[in-house]
Formats: structure tokens, sequence, C-alpha cells
């Protein structure tokens, strides 16, 4: 099977996209040479080079791989339609601005901007959950998960039943466009120096979440595990479709093993680092003493 | 309660109350369905083309706002034509010379189930923007929907008598606030003569 990439100016000067996915192999990607740089006199002196520029990444499988859950066409229209609309506006909006050079994730978390967004938030972000999206499924998906993500699902919902009802209850009211998740989240004050003073894994949660339009729980710094698209364009009737049929949920378990690494070496990082600020405050202590001691020194003197 | 006031009551200045949406989501509907008619699409003519060519310089640049804001109105939601009344969103605060001139004709778009009454405006014109509303006929093409709507759909007569209605609503509140201030002066007045009567009776006992 013949093997494509697209990115995204090669892209949007392509036809209708032929996407014939080998389900094993690892796409190549055709980057586009065309700089970024604003200037002609850029484009004459440098070596044109690849830039900055966010490339419009397939499903990992056949576009019909998904049938007959997700028609072949839906499919097709959905990444072909809007997933590659929000690559192209994206980098029509980040060419030649700071956002330019950065990796997707942080110009999502720049132009969040708290809540007040700028320009490439929706598209950034939009490119991202779709990305996401896709990597959720698989075909012959559904089942139940396994392991350690089993485990913590038991653990902080009670039952997997009981996680799914959560998740269906989510993407169900979700009012206007949105996203249904699972999210992995570091039990963290939302306090600049806040520090746990006793972390543990077990502070460590699985919650379910729900986003209206393009946001996503990587702006509140939660670890997405599992993204459900209930933009109307999706059809809020196939939730239940979508987990027993589609849901990849290895996926799902290998999200998880990396955010909890991550977590952990996030704990560790802030407890070192009190760790060297209490060092510090003895330090300074024992300075203080030394210096007490030498006024009674020279008293005996 | 009015489906208005039940919109209005469960807005509660944008921390909804859970009634909002289903009611907001009501009245845009029926709103919306009034705004188009068979062989629709034409033209405005009278009072309502007077209004657009003077507040936004022609009937074209009017829609050609209206088109944008109901193509960038992002996830689901609407986008109005509203006539809006010159008034400050401040308890007592007072239009001192309130003339119709004031009164503006804007195009304006919201999100999710949100309509222009909440901020209160009269909408004249509804266009609805959730993907439900055009994916079956237009798929991802918002934009198409929107021109087929003004050229082929829209009825400029219900937004022409809505106008009117609105005009009317704001020159009668404008009389009764003119009115309430009024009468708030003459009390003012009224005080002030009591306390002249109050010291002109202090001159009196001098004077007896």
């Amino acid at each position: 099977m013949q093997v494509a990439v697209y990115s995204s100016s090669s892209y949007c000067s392509a036809l209708t996209p032929h996407l014939f996915m080998a389900s094993n192999s690892k796409p190549k990607t055709k980057l586009i040479t065309r700089g970024c740089g604003p200037s002609s006199s850029y484009k004459k002196k440098k070596k044109k080079k690849v830039l900055c520029q966010i490339e419009l990444k397939p499903p990992p499988y056949p576009t019909n791989a998904l049938e007959p859950y997700i028609s072949r066409e839906s499919l097709e229209y959905h990444w072909s339609r809007h997933h590659r609309g929000h690559v192209h506006s994206l980098n029509k909006q980040i060419a030649g601005t700071d956002l330019d050079d950065m990796p997707l994730e942080d110009i999502i978390l720049t132009s969040y901007n708290k809540g007040h967004f700028l320009p490439s938030f929706n598209h950034a972000a939009q490119v991202w959950n779709h990305d996401f999206f896709w990597q959720s499924m698989k075909p012959g998906g559904g089942g139940r998960p396994s392991g350690q993500l089993l485990q913590l699902i038991e653990r902080d919902f009670g039952s997997l039943e009981r996680m799914l009802m959560e998740l269906k209850a989510a993407a169900s009211t979700q009012f206007g466009s949105g996203w249904a998740w699972l999210v992995y989240k570091a039990n963290k004050l939302d306090v600049g120096n806040a520090v746990n003073p006793l972390p543990s894994e077990k502070d460590n949660k699985l919650v379910v979440a729900k986003t209206p339009n393009a946001v996503n729980p990587l702006v509140w710094d939660y670890s997405p595990l599992l993204a459900i698209d209930v933009w109307e364009h999706r059809r809020v009737d196939y939730v239940s479709t979508f987990l027993e049929k589609l849901v990849s949920w290895e996926a799902v378990s290998s999200r998880l093993e990396m955010a909890m690494q991550r977590a952990a070496k996030r704990a560790r990082e802030e407890e070192k680092k009190r760790m060297e600020e209490d060092d510090m405050i003895i330090g300074d202590k024992k300075a203080m003493e030394v210096y007490l001691n030498s006024d009674e020194d020279s008293e005996t003197e | 309660m009015p489906l208005e006031d039940i919109i209005l009551t469960s807005y509660n200045k944008g921390h909804f109350l859970p009634s909002f949406n289903h009611a907001a989501q009501v009245w845009n509907h029926d709103f919306f369905w009034q705004s188009m008619k068979p062989g629709g699409g034409g033209r405005p003519s009278g009072q309502l083309l007077q209004l657009i060519e003077r507040d936004f310089g022609s009937l074209e640049r009017m829609l050609m706002e209206l088109k944008a804001a109901a193509s960038t109105q992002f996830g689901s939601g609407w986008a109005w034509l509203v006539y809006k009344a010159n008034k400050l969103d401040v308890g007592n605060a007072v239009n001192p010379l309130p003339s119709e001139k004031d009164n503006k004709l804007v195009v304006a778009k919201t999100p999710n189930a949100v309509n222009p009454l909440v901020w209160d405006y009269s909408p004249l014109l509804a266009i609805d923007v959730w993907e439900h509303a055009y994916y079956l006929d237009y798929e991802h093409r918002r934009v198409d929907y929107v021109s087929t709507f003004l050229e082929k759909l829209v009825s400029w007569e219900a937004v022409s008598s809505r106008l009117e209605m609105a005009m009317q609503r704001a020159a009668k509140r404008a009389r009764e606030e003119e009115k309430k201030r009024m009468e708030e002066d003459d009390m003012i007045i009224g005080d002030k003569k009591a306390m002249e009567v109050y010291l002109n009776s202090d001159e009196d006992s001098e004077t007896e």
C-alpha cells in the first residue's frame, strides 16, 4: 500500500486526497521546503529550508478501516476538510511570528493566554485535538482496558462501567461544540509557589472532563488520555459506538504510562528544588549562629 | 413566565441557570424560522433600507458584516442584525438628550444559545450557525449556506416589521424615562420650595 503523509502546503494544493495508509508502517513525512521569512531578500540570500510549518498528520489507519462505525466518506471528510482547514489556517496565522518556531503544544499554551485567546489558539488546539482523536481510535477497537489503566480506572471511578457512564454523560452534556476527555491529573495546587509537602502517586487521579469548542486539558496542565469529538459534525449518537467499537485502549494505556512518568519526574524535580531551598535556609541560619558566637568570643577574649 | 422573561431571568448576568440554554434555543429557533420565507431574498426597502444605509453605508456593506459574523463565530452560535437603543449600561444613567438618531442597527454574533435579548437589544434577523443548521445540505461550507440564506431565504418583511416594533418600543421607553426624570425634577424643586419656606419663616419670625 502506498504511504503518504502530507505537509500542509503541499496538501493544500492537492485535489481530493488519496489516503492509502499501510496500517503498520510508519508514514514518511514529506516536508515543505518553503521558508517562512517575510522578505524577498531573505529568500534570495538564504537557502530555502524547512521551518515552522505544522504538518497535517493522517489517521494511523486506512480511511475505510473504521467502517461500518465511521464511514470512509465521513472520516475523509472530517480529516480533509476540518482537520486540514485548521492546519492551513494555523500556518497562515503563525507565519513570521514568534509562534512560528514553536512545537504545536507550545503554540497552544502560549495562545491560550489564560483564557484570553490569541488568534491562533482555536486552530492550533483543533489541530492537536484532531491528531489526538484519530489516535484514540483503531480498527477493531473497543473491548476493555487492562493493566495499570484498568487499575486506576477502578481506583478513581469505582468501576469501568462508572467511568464510561461519566464519559458518556460529559460527551452528551457538552452544550454547543466541544470535546469529552479522560485525563490524568497530577495533584497540584494552582498557585505559583505552592509545594505539595508529601507528594504521592496516590494523589494523582484519572478524571473525566469536557471542554467547549477548541479548548483541551493541556491548558490546565493535565495529561489527556482519550478524546471524543462532540462537535456536531461528529453526531452525538456515535459516542456509545465509539466506546464499544472504536476506542484504542492501547493508546490510552501508553499515554497513561507517559503521563505517570512525567508526573513522577516533576515531583522529583520539585522535591529537589525544595531541598535545595531548605539547604540555603539552613546555611543562612548557620551563618547567623556563627555571627552570634563571635560576639561571645570577643567577650571572653 | 413568558419565554423572554425565562431567558432574561436564567441568563443571570452570564452565570446561566439551568433553564437558560433550552429557553434561549426555543426562542432562537422560533425567531429563525420566522426570519425566512419561501421565495425570500431580494432587497429590504423603506425605513429598514434607510437605516441600513445610514448605519452601514450600504446594503452590501451590511451583508458583508453579517456574513463575516456568521463565518467567524467559532463553534456553535448565531449571527444577528439588531436594533439597539443608545443607553448607558448603568442603572440610573440618563441620556440627557435622547434622540432616535442615537439608536442604531448593528451586526452581532453570539455563542451557543446566547441571543441579543440579554443585552436588551432588539433582534431583527437571526442566522443559525450551529452545524446542525447546515451540515446535511452544505457540509462544512458554512459560508455557502449563509450566502444562500441571504440571497434566497431571508424575509425582509419580517425584518422590517420587527424594526418597526423595535423603534416603537424604544420611543415609548424614551418617553417613559423622560417622564420619570421630570417627575424626579419636580420632587427636587418641591423640596427646594419647602426649604425656602422654612427659611422665610425665620425672617418672618424676626420681623414679627
